[in-house]
């Protein structure tokens, strides 16, 4: 069997800033160490009365341990604040389809300019995903000087993971929506209004960023990938809950297709989702 | 997940049949997958598919349908409600591209079939009677549907009429998948029984909603959505029983099965078989789990098959 639901123990669970967690378990499995930056886990809760898993993004692989930083948000998620150091967890192997890296070096080896950027632009809890993105990207450029990659991260107002980014990225902005701290606004506003520049994107955080940043990219034509949040019941592709439209071409002419953002994403090309909805 | 698994888990369980009988196609086991919860790629990375007596598959139509807007997933306490809308690739796509594949597993396998008029039922109906399955689910009672569905399965007469009609197109046995959104379901499951369904699966979802009071909105976008899961457990276990007093056709039991002992409730309420649904999103090795449970209580108590437990209700 390709995928596992396993027994995890809690290494660590501790409110980082208000209302926000990091989790760190020991997995016991060799799956964990190769899950593909932007992949997701199921975790199952104790309380039976909730019965569907919580798909949480997978933040950092250190071979068989996870971190995770979620919100609380509820009463799932609050259980999931409550875990102790040494209690189990059950949780899913790896799900979902990662960040294309290997598309990503390909799209960025046709261009011919010599310096490039790539952009990790994240607002919310679409940051923790970004850790181990921009992990496994800078284990790919260090013998690299021509590649320069950059996080542009945005708050609603207390930032965090911003040092733990700054050690894998060559730059890391914050922009917060209350100005308390970085350039206040929106990550939009920011890259607009600080004109910053990039060859390739990758993303993930709440729908009008991805939107606006879809827009952007279309409009500069620069390649983007982004990854999608959507309510799932599975996690793994059999309840079709969570899709998508995104379009294909077939025959010469654009058709819609819907597909599962849980397995057959939720990283996808900007180009082949359909924004409007 | 293999025989020896079993073994160790509760004993030998070969001197037990589990068979059973449904129209004249034999199951392994009574366990199989409730329409719109299983794909055969998806849950073959789970569990050994070959473990099941059959699988249900997702409701299909005879052209693709894109079902409902999302959120189309809300969690309840002890359930969940859902508006998938019967998203599906349509019949041709569904004859061409997966049955192959879910032809090289074991189990019976079992297309369901919608549609918003008898038409459209009649039409997959007849390309499926060609095509390589063992029986026919006819869903009249998807409550997440405009047309057809629920109002074909909420109405005695409308019940009958479509019974008869895909009848007519059937060379398969056809199985009724009934709606619990009815006053008296014993009257429904007669009509359809009168007009030649070679059995009855139910319940289908109970309609329901919920509402974000913070946001002071529907979760759903669809507002309504079908309500499944241990929730409803107590209210299918009701229904197959009044159903199995009422008819003589075999029964496929389902509604928030989570356990061995749950199947073992349907069965003595007078199930043939039992459908995994929710269960199986929630812990995707569910069906197996709860075949081995149910290995496990009929060790425990004695019974040799199937027929004993459902002849043991006092």
């Amino acid at each position: 069997m390709t995928k596992k639901i396993i027994e995890a123990r809690v290494i660590g669970n501790q409110e980082i800033i208000d209302g926000i967690f990091r989790i760190t378990l020991d997995c016991n499995d060799a799956e964990y160490g190769n899950a593909k930056p932007g992949q997701f886990i199921n975790l199952y809760l104790r309380d039976k009365s909730m019965l569907l898993p919580r798909p949480i993004s997978i933040c950092l692989t250190e071979k068989k341990r996870i971190t995770l930083v979620y919100r609380v948000v509820g009463n799932g998620t609050k259980e999931l604040s409550s875990l102790k150091e040494q209690d189990s967890l059950r949780i899913s192997t790896p799900l979902g389809q990662g960040y294309h890296i290997e598309a990503m070096f390909e799209a960025l080896r046709q261009d011919p300019s010599d310096r490039k950027t790539i952009a990790l632009v994240a607002g919310g809890l679409g940051i923790p995903p970004m850790l181990e993105l921009a992990k496994t990207i800078r284990a790919q450029i260090e013998a690299d000087p021509r590649i320069k990659l950059i996080a542009l991260l945005g708050f609603r107002e207390e930032p965090f993971l911003t040092e733990e980014l700054s050690g894998f990225c060559h730059e890391v902005h914050a922009a917060t929506e209350t100005g308390i701290i970085g350039f206040p606004g929106t990550v939009l506003e920011l890259i607009k209004m600080k004109n910053i520049v990039a060859d390739y994107f990758l993303s993930c955080g709440p729908k009008p960023m991805l939107n606006a940043l879809a827009a952007h990219c279309h409009k500069t034509n620069k390649p983007l990938q982004v990854s999608l949040e959507e309510r799932m019941g599975c996690g793994y592709g059999a309840c079709v809950g969570c899709t998508c439209k995104t379009k294909k071409e077939k025959d010469g002419r654009m058709i819609v297709v819907p597909q599962k953002v849980c397995k057959d994403g939720p990283v996808f090309f900007g180009e082949e989702v359909i924004w409007s909805e | 997940m293999s025989k020896q698994d079993l073994d160790l888990d509760f004993g030998d369980h070969r001197h037990l049949d589990l068979r059973v009988s449904i129209a004249g196609v034999t199951m392994e086991n009574p366990i199989t997958t409730a329409s719109g919860t299983f794909s055969a790629k998806e849950s073959s990375a789970f569990y050994d598919i070959d473990e099941l007596g059959a699988v249900i598959t997702k409701g299909v139509s005879t052209v693709p349908w894109e079902g409902n807007p999302t959120p189309r997933i809300a969690e309840t306490y002890g359930g969940m409600l859902n508006s998938v809308g019967l998203q599906n690739q349509g019949v041709d796509a569904f004859i061409k591209e997966e049955l192959p594949y879910l032809r090289t597993f074991r189990p019976r396998i079992i297309a369901n079939v919608v549609g918003k008029s008898i038409e459209e039922y009649c039409t997959a109906v007849e390309k499926l009677s060609d095509a390589d399955v063992d029986m026919l689910e006819i869903n009249i009672s998807c409550p997440n549907i405009k047309e057809g569905g629920i109002s074909f399965g909420a109405d005695q007469k409308r019940a009958a009429e479509i019974t008869r009609e895909v009848r007519k197109y059937s060379r398969k046995p056809i199985l009724m998948k009934l709606t619990p959104n009815v006053t008296d379901i014993t009257e429904i499951a007669r009509a359809v029984e009168a007009e030649g369904a070679d059995g009855i699966s139910l319940i289908n979802t109970l309609l329901g909603m919920k509402i974000d009071v913070h946001n002071k909105r529907p979760v759903l976008c669809n507002k309504m959505g079908g309500l499944s899961g241990p929730a409803i457990k107590p209210v299918a276990v009701r229904m197959v029983y009044q159903v199995r007093q009422s008819v003589c056709i075999p029964i496929i039991g389902l509604g928030g099965i989570m356990t061995g002992e749950d199947a073992v409730e349907f069965l003595m309420a007078g199930a043939d078989a039992l459908a995994i649904g929710t269960a199986a999103l929630i812990d995707p090795t569910a069906p197996v789990r709860i075949k081995r449970e149910l290995i496990g209580f009929m060790n425990r108590y004695g019974y040799q098959n199937l027929q004993q437990i459902r002849e043991s209700l006092l």
